[in-house]
């Protein structure tokens, strides 16, 4: 391996790996948003609404995100509506992550057992009370590690970007071999600035995951 | 004594299957009502409706001289004034005991946190709990989490106090410090109606016994003539099962 | 908008051949994985230090690198550094399995704690080899966990599949971006029609077989 050239390369990942986190993480907390709001409207049954977010958490739940991405950045603007790759690439992973998002909070309200809200009334709590004071702090917690999972999941779908010419770490590796063929350079350098993004995250991730256990469960 | 309690001819069905068939029960202020029967007899259930956890089909529940409606937005006003405690406990895993004490009193009766506090430490104290005040139910054993779990129930100072099944989780040797609190509050002169399978303990608390079976109540009386003379074979039948002769 | 020239030639008939070859790699992925996913799954509470940390090792891989970048290591990685020269759907066969059978081993891993030790204990108290307790008493006990959670693998490798077209294999995307190119002067807008039409086709695919994971999933619960 050559260390010339990888001193050469390090400027352009970087600057890749700045846009390819902003846009990631723009697009977890978008997924996280409309997560929360889709599991409740799910959770309370609101009516009509609930059924299209059923059906919207299914149709991309169900369909790759790269399909999504092309649908969006070159489908979309025919209709007449001009998205940036960028401002496409955040909802784009919004719109994938907030349909797994969505299942991870409704399942975990759905997980906290009736008795607790039963518990929680007698005491003379109003539901929007036992609610906000017992259900959704515990659904919360419960709700960590596939939260976590999905982050981790979404970071890595950041991946698929390049193919809407968002100059991200793919893209970066993918020109720089096509320009100059040092790909073992290239990939090298792909696979160290993916390491900087994910491990950080999985290691505080398993962290979270490991409090959010002893909260719940006290081991 | 007057009457605090006056529960007129509920039925409850899941389906075709009858629970409870027609009950009636009147509670005075300060009595304690111990009800035994074979599982599944429908004295749960039947302590469900007294709260409107399950809702009757039929019949009325009129605490204070005022009906209790199901469908009442202000449920929950009523909840107030009567505490259950569950056999599974049912403490919020997310917070101390201490913050489970507090969390009704203060939201539901807006009472202020510090004097809610003050008041939790005193029962705390009371059921010998007060060393665990900062820590997570997780934390506790069985008994420990039941008498705090009794307490938190206390905390609303319920005019009446329904116990479901309250020990039948628990461990052997930890029944009898939960029993213990019971007594204690007996003696206190609180309300209590009890759904228990401790024959000794129910002979020891109740005020009258109650026998639940098929969804009626078959018979009841003060206790010592309830164990020592039944006067329906079904009592005979079910006390016996109890006994090794 | 595009939908047209879906009827146009057979251009329909080139959409579902691409889809025919993102399955192809898909189920045979899929089959691989499941096979080595459950024997690896199953030495995973093998207590052995190394092969502890090998696998370890392997799963951390795959839980932090994205499919793409293994895509692009075993494609470019093997033929340009390596020397070795395999095709596209080689490699993407060899990564989506590499990436499979880590899940699939994580899945019978978790399913196999579910299982209380004292049902290793009182198999092992009957005389029955470690072989044998894992083949005639534990296997059986995760199966109906396993299946719903083996088929939703399968739409997830489906989707994933779609990846393949960035190292150049013609599945339903590429030949959908194909048909857009070839009618660009007759139809300018056709991105919009063609791209819905392959949305739609992987969702008629994969949704279908999700329904069934969880249909399985919920049946075999109680």
């Amino acid at each position: 391996m050559d260390f010339d050239v990888l001193s050469f390369y390090f400027p352009k990942y970087a600057e890749a790996f700045l846009l390819t986190v902003r846009i990631g993480w723009l697009g977890i907390f978008l997924s996280i948003v409309i997560g929360i709001v889709s599991a409740f409207v799910i959770y309370f049954r609101v009516p009509v609404l609930s059924r299209l977010i059923g059906a919207y958490v299914e149709i991309f739940r169900n369909t790759p995100l790269l399909v999504q991405l092309f649908f969006l950045y070159f489908g979309i603007p025919k209709l007449g509506l001009n998205i940036s790759a960028e401002t496409c690439g955040i909802v784009g992973l919004g719109l994938l992550g907030g349909s797994y998002m969505s299942e991870a909070f409704r399942s975990s309200l759905g997980a906290i057992p009736n008795s607790q809200k039963e518990s929680a009334e007698a005491l003379g709590l109003t539901s929007v009370q036992t609610f906000f004071q017992v259900i959704l702090p515990e659904a919360w917690v419960l709700s960590v590690p596939a939260v976590v999972a999905n982050v981790i999941f979404l970071l890595k779908e950041t991946s698929v970007f390049s193919a809407i010419s968002l100059m991200d770490l793919m893209f970066t590796a993918k020109d720089l071999i096509g320009l100059y063929y040092d790909t073992t350079e290239a990939l090298f350098m792909l696979v160290v600035f993916y390491i900087i993004m994910l491990v950080p995250v999985s290691a505080a991730g398993s962290i979270l995951e490991k409090r959010a256990r002893y909260k719940m469960f006290g081991e | 004594m007057d009457e605090i309690l006056n529960i007129r001819g509920i039925s409850k069905k899941y389906e075709d299957l009858v629970v409870l068939d027609h009950l009636d029960l009147q509670v005075r202020s300060g009595e304690v009502v111990v009800i035994v029967g074979p599982s599944g007899c429908g004295k749960s259930t039947f302590l469900r409706c007294i709260n409107a956890l399950e809702k009757v089909d039929d019949g009325e529940v009129i605490l204070d001289g005022k009906v209790i409606d199901p469908q009442d937005k202000h449920l929950s006003k009523v909840r107030e004034k009567i505490g259950m405690v569950f056999q599974s406990y049912e403490l919020f895993p997310h917070k101390t005991v201490l913050q489970n004490l507090v969390l009704a009193p203060v939201r539901v009766k807006k009472m202020n946190r510090k004097e809610a506090e003050e008041e939790a430490l005193r029962l705390l104290e009371r059921v010998g709990l007060l060393s665990k005040k900062n820590n997570y139910p997780r934390q506790l054993s069985g008994g420990q989490k039941q008498r705090a779990a009794i307490v938190r129930a206390l905390m609303m100072n319920p005019e009446i106090l329904l116990l479901d099944e309250i020990t039948a989780a628990l461990d052997p040797e930890m029944v009898r410090e939960v029993l213990e609190v019971v007594l204690d509050l007996a003696k206190e002169g609180r309300t209590m109606i009890i759904v228990t399978h401790e024959l000794p303990f129910a002979k020891a608390v109740a005020d009258r016994v109650v026998f639940i079976d098929g969804g009626r109540i078959i018979e009841e009386g003060e206790p010592k003539d309830f164990f020592e003379h039944p006067k329906t074979e079904r009592l005979r039948k079910f006390l016996h099962s109890f006994t090794y002769e | 908008m595009g939908f047209e020239l879906l009827l146009k030639g057979n251009n329909l008939g080139r959409l579902f051949g691409g889809l025919a070859v993102a399955l192809k790699i898909s189920l045979l992925s899929v089959c691989i994985s499941l096979v080595l996913g459950t024997v690896l799954g199953s030495l995973m509470n093998d207590r052995h230090p190394l092969i502890k940390g090998v696998l370890r090792g392997y799963l951390e891989i795959v839980r932090i690198m994205p499919q793409l970048v293994l895509l692009f290591l075993a494609y470019f990685g093997t033929t340009r550094v390596l020397g070795i020269n395999i095709s596209a759907e080689t490699a993407s066969v060899f990564v989506f399995s590499f990436w499979g059978t880590a899940e699939m081993s994580d899945l019978v891993r978790g399913a196999l704690s579910g299982i209380p030790s004292v049902q290793y204990e009182s198999s092992m108290a009957l005389g029955l080899s470690d072989l044998q307790t894992l083949v005639f008493v534990i296997l059986p006990q995760i199966i109906r966990r396993m299946i719903p959670l083996s088929i939703n693998l399968i739409t997830r490798m489906i989707k994933t599949t779609s990846l393949v077209m960035m190292i150049g294999i013609v599945e339903v995307l590429k030949v959908g971006q194909q048909i857009i190119e070839a009618n660009r002067k007759i139809d300018p807008n056709a991105a919009f029609g063609i791209y819905f039409t392959v949305f739609v086709l992987y969702f008629i695919v994969c949704w279908p077989i999700s329904r069934l994971s969880k249909y399985l999933e919920k049946k075999w619960e109680a």
